[in-house]
């Protein structure tokens, strides 16, 4: 089958890793990602203030898009996940920003949220499913693993409907599917420090050295995470405590996909 | 002629700031039919009635309407009024602009010109009224009591000790409920089972109390006065009569892990058992989804060892059929599930537990035999932190909106206890406000940071985690500005309270309603507050709301007051306004039966003349007065227009629409 | 513009209705930036329903902010922290000269590591 894709920025530079792991094992897993054509940069955060219109527009313009093509729309970065499924619940519940924004983009017919946005994870769970991931592995991987959800995939959880906000489990679940031993530890859903290490260092360093040493205190022999930005502060701020990883890299592994 | 008069009630300011009482008198007075029109500052009072008697002899007067507040209010009173001027009660219509009208708008003169139109309205209607007679059933002098917790068990004591008979039906295997599991009662720290424990004893040797415990209600016909009632006698595999009690077979059961639902599961029971020591009745139970023999065949221990032969491995769930004349409601209620409350680690640290988990730590006849030990290692917890409000006070969509309204004072209570007998350990509480209106319950509680130096920090919990092996909870102390995180071995979590969930279909059972929360609805707020508005059936303990021992006690005596009150009568007044078939245009397609929510509507077979000496056999519908309640279901089922409300005829609703369409 | 008008802009901007607050302080137990924040979450709600917009305005925490939303899920009450204080930040960048990152700043900071995520986000948040 095949699904609209949105890569995001950081996909295309630094994070390339994330994508090209994510688009061969999708293949080997039978499903064809399809890049949107002439996709923009959705903002990296989600703007909260009831009057920001323009900063959302580029993510309506994907959804739109992917309205057209298929009508579903995958993402794999935590943030884009976090601003295109926040923007796109604003464009079906909240008719004044809806309202605004189809003001400005003058499309053929008005966007009203009628694009379901996927992330990469719950693309795995509900489209391939995780018993077949099972069956596809050629190279269980016999290692303690913590995830790290961050804040993006879970919150608010109103919306994003993705998992448990206190006590996810789809990470977990992937890595039994990867032959993995998931490692559950309390700091799996605490923040890494996010934008503010372009500020100041301090506070991203406390708490992603809090989040690795959490996990290394519960068994943890690595971290694996979906966003750019939670990686770099890990393994920047969070010391040498456990090397991190994208999730699709030991996917990759697992089903023995070489990028 | 009709002769109808109009009385227009200020009631104080209520509707006299808002509608312009006089003016809507006046404009009444030449409404056709209408010979007088009158108003007052209060309607309902000694001299408001006596006007409205004067008036009704005065004038000869057919018919009344009173402009007032709603007919739940007073309509009674008015009746009476009447019948005591010698005018049939039936002929008083009621306009309510109250709560309809005055206490609903801002705008005078809307307000007023609204007004009006009700009373064309009422009086629309009272025009088309015929006058009617009630008529009388029977008291059958038995109550139900559904529920066994300390709420039921009191009801029924109070209605025994009176003289009537009482069946306590109790879903659980023995009575006793919610308190035989809690240590010590707050404020006054007596032990809980010293003082339930003579009264499920009270209840077992009473005459006039049967206990059907392992029962549960399946069906219920009929009303106040003459309920039908159908009980599920749930196979026990054991005989009630045989059984004594000895224990044995819980010795020599081999299937012993089942959890032990009264120790809040933290400890184990075997799958033959008396739920705790001083149950009632003390019999045994099979758990047939534990017992090897009910589950494989093969085992039958037990029996061998049973020296009375009461195991009954064939038994069958049973059912009895059993009249009451009243029902008191007490089903009591449960803690809610944590699922929604992840940050606080119930589900992933075995030391985060609930307040009625502490309460079984705490007791000597518990899992530890009182001595407080946390269940992940066996320790002695030298910091135990307690968390308040989780799940109460929650409009977020995770927990509860109210107030739970116990939890404080138990938490008190807990704090104390533990400091008195572990004068080492450190006792802190989280909590949003503290909240202990009740006789000596502040005092209560300032004994605990008083005396106790138990440590109270204003503030709400963000975040319970474990690190190495530590709990470590995260919360404000907002007194201080400042967010601390306590390193603790015992983490306790006041769980908001729910209406045990059974209760739902018991509602539906009796038709009663139910609010929001599953807190079935009293028939007012402040001046009925036992009874449910089906008549009837009263409401004792939580089941209503959330509330204490002391409060369940004095709510469970307060309707066995009320039940009392209705058995000793031999007849009830029945209403008159109740359906009736023309059995002229009945086409008999039972669909009025079948909307019937209280079985009044059978059919018979009739024989009718057609003329010219002819006759036809016809199926039509029969209503059965003493048990039709006027719900009008089956007048608007009806597709031939053959059923009718006395006193709310399909006319005289009509000619209210009429009235209000004439504008 | 008067002060209640701004105080209404506020309010309008977070779109959170401070009054549902119950004091609770679980905001400020729960966030991760606490320390950091001379107006802690809870107080940013408090602060506005009492309408101290000038305080508000002055704070330093809405560079610590994190904007994790763990305030907002926690919330018993359905208040969101989190927007308000996005909401104070939103108004302070968009006044004149009040950027929270200068644009010569950056060159030195990035090294070959640092995610466009990261600049993108933070000039999202922290300039207009």
């Amino acid at each position: 089958m095949k699904i609209s894709y949105y890569p995001g920025c950081t996909l295309r530079t630094k994070a390339k890793e994330l994508d090209v792991t994510a688009r061969l094992c999708a293949k080997a897993l039978g499903v064809e990602m399809e890049e949107i054509e002439n996709w923009q940069c959705c903002g990296a955060v989600y703007p909260m203030g009831t009057d920001e219109i323009a900063t959302k527009l580029s993510a309506v313009r994907a959804l739109d898009y992917a309205k057209h093509h298929g009508g579903k729309l995958l993402t794999l970065c935590s943030a884009c996940h976090n601003v295109i499924k926040r923007t796109n619940e604003d464009m079906k519940a909240n008719g004044d920003i809806c309202f605004r924004a189809n003001n400005y983009l003058k499309l053929d017919e008005p966007y009203k949220g009628e694009t379901e946005v996927i992330h990469y994870l719950e693309m795995l769970k509900n489209v391939v499913g995780f018993d077949n991931i099972k069956k596809a592995v050629v190279k269980p991987l016999n290692r303690k693993i913590g995830a790290y959800y961050g804040c993006l995939l879970l919150r608010p959880s109103g919306v994003m409907a993705f998992d448990n906000p206190e006590n996810p489990t789809i990470i977990e679940d992937f890595i039994r599917a990867i032959g993995g031993t998931p490692v559950v530890y309390p700091f799996r859903n605490e923040c890494c420090g996010a934008y503010v290490s372009l500020k100041n260092s301090e506070l991203p360093k406390q708490k992603s050295q809090k989040v690795l040493a959490s996990a290394k205190e519960k068994g943890a022999e690595e971290v694996i995470t979906a966003c750019p930005l939670c990686l770099y502060n890990l393994q920047v701020n969070g010391g040498d405590i456990l090397p991190v990883k994208y999730f699709t890299e030991l996917l990759a592994e697992a089903l023995g996909v070489e990028a | 002629m009709q002769r109808i008069g109009v009385f227009v009630c200020w009631c104080g300011s209520n509707i006299a700031a808002t509608v312009d009482v006089e003016k809507v008198a006046e404009v009444i007075k030449s409404e056709p039919g209408v010979v007088y029109s009158a108003n007052y500052q209060y309607m309902c009072s000694e001299n408001g009635q006596q006007l409205v008697k004067q008036a009704i002899k005065e004038h000869n007067l057919t018919g009344i309407v009173i402009g007032a507040c709603s007919p739940r209010m007073h309509e009674a009173t008015f009746r009476k009024a009447a019948e005591e001027a010698g005018l049939n009660p039936y002929m008083v219509e009621i306009a309510n602009i109250r709560e309809h009208c005055s206490w609903i708008h801002k705008d005078m003169d809307e307000a007023t010109e609204k007004a009006i139109i009700l009373v064309r309205t009422a009086i629309a209607k009272v025009k088309l009224n015929a006058p009617l007679m009630a008529g009388e059933s029977p008291v059958v002098k038995r109550a139900l009591v559904i529920g066994g917790g300390i709420a039921g068990i009191q009801a029924a004591l109070d209605i025994a000790d009176a003289g009537f008979e009482v069946d306590i039906v109790e879903k659980n295997a023995t009575i006793g409920g919610r308190m035989a599991q809690i240590d010590k009662t707050f404020p006054t720290l007596d032990c809980s089972a010293c003082i339930l424990t003579p009264k499920m004893v009270d209840c077992a040797q009473h005459e006039n109390i049967d206990i059907l415990s392992y029962s549960e209600i399946e069906e219920v016909k009929g009303f106040v006065g003459n309920f039908s009632v159908k009980i599920r006698r749930k196979a026990r595999y054991v005989d009630e009569t045989k059984c004594t009690g000895c224990k044995i077979c819980m010795e020599k059961c081999p299937s012993k892990k089942g959890l032990n639902e009264f120790n809040m599961n933290l400890n184990t029971r075997p799958a033959i058992y008396i739920p705790f020591a001083q149950a009632i009745p003390n019999v045994a139970v099979i758990d047939p989804t534990q017992c090897i023999k009910l589950k494989t065949g093969k085992c039958g221990i037990c029996q061998k060892f049973c020296g009375v032969g009461a195991i009954d491995y064939e038994q069958k769930d049973t059912f009895i059929e059993r009249q009451y004349g009243a029902i008191v409601v007490a089903t009591g209620f449960k803690p809610i599930d944590l699922d929604n409350f992840n940050e606080y680690g119930y589900n992933d640290n075995k030391d985060v537990i609930t307040s009625l988990e502490l309460e079984r730590l705490m007791n000597a006849a518990g899992p530890t035999n009182g001595v407080l030990l946390r269940p992940s290692d066996g320790e002695h917890p030298k910091t135990i932190t307690f968390i308040q409000c989780v799940g109460s006070r929650d409009t977020s969509g995770c927990g509860k909106p109210y107030c739970s309204k116990i939890c404080c004072m138990y938490t008190a209570k807990h704090a104390m206890l533990i400091r008195e007998k572990y004068p080492d350990t450190q006792v802190n509480v989280f909590y949003i406000d503290v909240r202990t209106p009740g006789k000596n319950y502040d005092e209560f509680f300032r004994r605990a940071v008083e005396q106790y130096g138990v440590n109270y920090i204003k503030g709400m919990v963000g975040k319970v985690y474990n690190e190495n092996g530590k709990l470590m909870v995260q919360g404000s102390n907002l007194i201080d500005n400042e967010q601390v995180t306590i390193e603790s071995d015992l983490v306790v979590l006041a769980a908001a309270i729910e209406p045990e969930p059974s209760v739902r279909k018991i509602a539906t059972l009796l038709t009663t309603s139910i609010d929001t929360n599953n807190f079935l609805t009293e028939s007012h707020a402040k001046l009925r507050p036992v009874e449910s508005p089906t008549a009837g059936v009263y409401l004792a303990g939580v089941c209503q709301g959330p509330k204490d021992i002391p409060e369940t006690v004095s709510q469970a005596s307060a309707c066995a007051a009320k039940v009392i009150g209705l058995l000793v009568k031999n007849k009830l007044k029945t209403n008159p306004c109740v359906a009736s078939a023309n059995e002229n245009m009945c086409n008999g397609c039972s669909q009025c039966a079948n909307v019937c929510a209280y079985g009044a509507i059978t059919y018979e077979d009739k024989e009718f003349r057609l003329g010219g000496g002819k006759t036809e056999i016809r199926r039509v519908a029969s209503v059965n007065p003493a048990v039709c309640q006027g719900c009008g279901a089956c007048t608007v089922t009806c597709p031939s227009g053959a059923m009718d409300l006395k006193g709310f005829s399909s006319k005289q609703i009509m000619s209210e629409v009429e009235a209000i369409c004439k504008m | 513009m008067t002060k209640e008008e701004r105080i209404e802009n506020l309010n309008r901007l977070s779109g959170t209705d401070v009054r549902k607050c119950m004091k609770c302080g679980k905001c400020s137990g729960r966030c991760p930036a606490f320390h950091e924040m001379d107006i802690k979450p809870h107080q940013f709600v408090s602060m506005l329903e009492q309408g101290k917009i000038d305080q508000l305005l002055q704070s330093k925490a809405i560079w610590s902010c994190l904007s994790c939303m763990a305030c907002v899920e926690r919330c018993p009450r359905g208040v969101a922290p989190a927007n308000v204080v996005e909401a104070v930040r939103d108004t302070v960048v968009r006044m004149q000269g009040a950027n929270g990152i200068k644009a010569e700043e950056i060159p030195p900071i990035v090294d070959e590591l640092i995610p466009q995520q990261l600049l993108v986000s933070a000039y999202r948040k922290y300039n207009k």
